[in-house]
Order: C-alpha cells, then structure tokens, then sequence
C-alpha cells in the first residue's frame, strides 16, 4: 500500500509539519515518533504525552435496545450500567475467540438523550461492524460508524487533567476513573471527555468532530507547554501501555486467544446474563491446562521480540507476544503466554533471542503502577 | 573523519581505509538519527571474518532490532566496545569516537560497489 492509499486523520498536517515519522498502521499513516520514543514515553510518566488516536474505530448505538444489544455481544455487562460509565469489555465467537477489545460507553447528549457508544481498534473496525450487522439483523437499533467524521485525541500523564480541565465544560478531574461526558472543549460543543487512556497514567481522552480536532489539539498542545507537555507517536503508546501491562489486539490478543488465558477476568460478567462466547468462556473457566499471559523480565540489555520462544530445561513451554526495552524500570521487559505449570512469578525461564538464550524471571504485571 | 571522505554501503554504514589496508567501519548520522533511542549494541570477536553484505552485529533500539552489515571483507582486528557502554554519545561523533570496528582487508573488491559522499547523500534524501 503506498501512502497516498492511506487514511489520513484530521491531525495529519500538524504531524508532518512538526516531525513525525508517518507508518502505515492499520492503513492510516501514524506517527510513530517525533523526536524519541524515550523522551516523548517519559513526558508522558512526568508531565504529558499528547497521543492522536483518531485511527481507533468509534460506532454509535441508538434507540431503546442498544444496550440490550451491545450487552449480548460483550463479555462484561454494560446494559443498565449508569449515564457516563465507561466499561472495557472483550468481544467474542461462540468458541470464545476474541474478536476485539472495546470500550463502551453509556452517555447522554447535552438534551439528556442516552445512547451507547463503542471504540474499537483500528485493525478491527470493519471486521466487528461487520459482526454487529450480522448480529444486528432487523432490530429497531441505530448503528452508525463515525470514526471519520470525528477526531480522537488521547492526552496522558500527571499534569493531563490541570491542563484540560480549564478547556472543558465538565473538568475531567470531576468525573470518576472511566467515566465520561459530552461536553464543551475549547469551545466545541457535543464533545465527549472522558478519564480514559492506554498508558497507564492518569488522564483523559476527548472525542470530537474532525473539522475542531486540529484546533482542540493546538489549543491544548500550547497550554501544555508550561508542563513540558510532547506529542507523542505510536512507538511511545507501545512502550507505555507494555509497562502498563496492558493488552495489545493482534499480540496479547486474537481470536485464537480467549478472555480467561488472557488474565482478562475483570471484563468476564456470566452471572445472569447471555452473550455470545459464554458457554465457551465457562469452559475455559474450567479448563487449567490452558496456556496463561505472564510478564517476563530479562537479564542483560536485549529485548525480546514477538515471535521468541520460552524454553525450560530446552523444551519450549510458551513465546513472547510484545517486548521491549522498558524506559522507566530500564531493563528489558515482555509479555507472552505460558504453560500454566510455568506461570508464578518468580519461575526462571529461557528465552531463544534470535538464536542465543538469554535468562528471564516470570514477573507479577503490571511492570509499572503510577503511585 | 570527514563524511565527505568517507564510501558508503546501501545499509549506511561508512567505510575508510587506510594506507594500511585496514577499512575502519561506522554508522553513518543519517542512519542513527532514524535508529533513535539505543539500547544495545552487539560487536563481534577480534578474529571473526567479515564477509561484505553479511551481518557483523546489531544494534537495537526501542523500537526494534537492526543488524549491522559488514562493507568489506576480512578479518576483524578491533572492536569499538567502549561505545556499547555508551550508545547515547554515538551520535556525538559517529565518524570518529563512534567507530565500530576495524577490518584488515583480504581483499578489495567489495570497495568498488560502495558509494561516495554525493551519492550517499542523495539516497538519503530518497529515504527521508
């Protein structure tokens, strides 16, 4: 694919006019870096990391069964749930592969008119619209995809919300941890602000129309400034959200992986509720001889890549799904899956690096927890 | 060194040879600012031959792993390692303090398919 084929989000100008690296991901041309992936990962654990994140697929449910609907889909329970809550949840076969990873939200616009939104990965954003037409079938629900005429702007670290809140109508420091509202920002009206984020660091993520994105990104960009506030590229959300243990679609996760190997129970809900891939994920539940997701530290000052296998006493037990080196705890650090006889911390593996083994410790995750 | 009197290898490394017969091996500026952020460096064994178009080591970043190939072909008779220690500063000096390693040439034939300076720097232009 060459770059002109490629989507372009409603930030790409400010991207190319201050540095970035522009990559196909997931056919969008994305800024991997500006300067360093080091500087703009710290700027982000100390002050602020700017991340344009419009490539992630935002849908809009309506009508009066959208939750209803949305809740049959998803592994975690989010019909019901109260205006402004935000939930993580998985997407499943009936097998209980995983389709994808989302966001739900339950929000109301500013005439009090509830409706359910959903961001899902780039990578997945026709493979799951397809799937919710399938499931959809000739129910009275609204189903609409925005994500190209809106823009996605995820900004993180300590000082995120001293910065936006002035911006906004609701301040994001008063709603709670994953919850959201539609609000005004910078201006904009029918914006919705919420204390979301992939980084493991406090902060938010504004959703809003693409024609104000660009203009909501430089106001905040320039009043970041006084905090050392940096745009930060793809590159940096890996090593952010890696630290943070969290799971990325594609590595972590796939439809040949399943919610309960995934260390994902939190976003499991079975009781008395139906969705698609329960029965399977009951099974699961059961099942201890399945491979497990485990965080690996490593010895020396290589990482371990994708694709490395994990031996004991030569025998292959697991492989490497992400892996890098780690900015804040400066050492290399992974996460693969297991078998489960090898997944308490502290069990000693081998990794086969590119054809030389190296030592590493099974680790709790996260790697990193903001105190 | 100057770069403008350095050859250079379609998978930017540097090359200058001495009276000696002996090629000293970098990497060039270009190449490390679109590395960014190093973190290891692996350098082979004083001994090991180098055979030009062939892997001699690798350099990783955050990012990902690179492998760094050889521009000529003969044994290795010093390795940098003091910069494994330090590849922050690599992009200080990378055509002096930032050597890698020293070739004695077997032969000189692989000297003539490397480019000049102009040359080089008109592939970078393409690149960036």
């Amino acid at each position: 694919m060459t770059t002109e084929q490629l989507a372009q989000t409603p930030l790409h100008q400010w991207h190319v006019a201050n540095g970035g690296r522009m990559v196909d991901f997931a056919g969008w041309s994305m800024p991997v870096q500006y300067t360093s992936i080091v500087d703009e990962h710290n700027a982000t654990r100390t002050a602020i990391g700017m991340f344009d994140v419009s490539h992630m697929g935002r849908f809009v449910f309506t009508g009066p069964d959208a939750g209803a609907f949305i809740d049959s889909l998803t592994t975690r329970r989010v019909n019901n749930v109260g205006v402004g809550k935000i939930r993580y949840s998985l997407v499943c076969r009936e097998d209980g592969g995983i389709l994808d990873d989302i966001l739900v939200y339950h929000l109301a616009d500013s005439e009090g008119k509830e409706f359910y939104g959903m961001v899902v990965n780039a990578s997945n954003r026709e493979k799951i619209a397809d799937w919710i037409n399938q499931q959809l079938g000739d129910q009275d629900i609204g189903f609409v995809d925005k994500t190209l005429e809106s823009g996605m702007i995820a900004v993180q670290g300590p000082k995120a919300l001293e910065i936006v809140g002035p911006l906004c109508g609701t301040d994001p420091s008063t709603l709670k941890y994953y919850t959201g509202a539609i609000t005004t920002v910078c201006g904009f009206d029918g914006c919705c602000v919420s204390r979301t984020g992939y980084t493991g660091e406090d902060g938010c993520e504004i959703i809003c129309d693409a024609d104000s994105a660009a203009k909501i990104w430089d106001e905040i960009f320039r009043a970041g400034q006084s905090v050392g506030a940096k745009a930060a590229g793809l590159g940096a959300r890996d090593t952010l959200r890696l630290e943070a243990a969290m799971p990325l679609y594609g590595h972590e996760l796939g439809e040949e992986i399943n919610p309960v190997q995934a260390g994902l129970n939190f976003a499991i809900n079975l009781k008395d509720r139906e969705f698609i891939g329960r029965q399977a994920i009951v099974g699961f539940k059961a099942d201890e001889s399945q491979q497990v997701r485990v965080g690996l530290k490593l010895d020396g000052r290589r990482a371990a890549r994708e694709g490395c296998k994990i031996q004991s006493g030569g025998n292959v037990i697991g492989e490497i799904t992400s892996g890098t080196s780690s900015p804040t705890l400066q050492c290399p650090i992974s996460m693969g899956y297991v078998e489960p006889g090898f997944s308490a911390p502290g069990t000693q593996v081998q990794i086969d690096n590119r054809g030389k083994l190296a030592d590493a410790t099974i680790v709790e995750l996260p790697f990193y927890q903001r105190s | 060194m100057k770069p403008e009197d350095l050859l250079y290898a379609e998978t930017h490394e540097w090359v200058h040879v001495g009276d000696d017969d002996v090629a000293t091996i970098g990497i060039s500026a270009f190449a490390l600012e679109q590395l960014t952020d190093l973190v290891f460096m692996e350098l082979p064994s004083v001994g090991d031959m180098a055979t030009a178009g062939e892997a001699f080591g690798e350099v990783e970043s955050v990012k990902a792993v690179s492998n760094l190939y050889s521009p000529v072909d003969g044994e290795i008779i010093d390795a940098n390692t003091e910069i494994v220690d330090n590849l922050e500063s690599l992009g200080d000096d990378p055509y002096g303090a930032g050597w890698i390693i020293k070739v004695k040439l077997s032969s000189r034939d692989a000297l003539d398919k490397l480019m000049d300076h102009a040359a080089y720097e008109k592939q970078c232009a393409e690149e960036a």
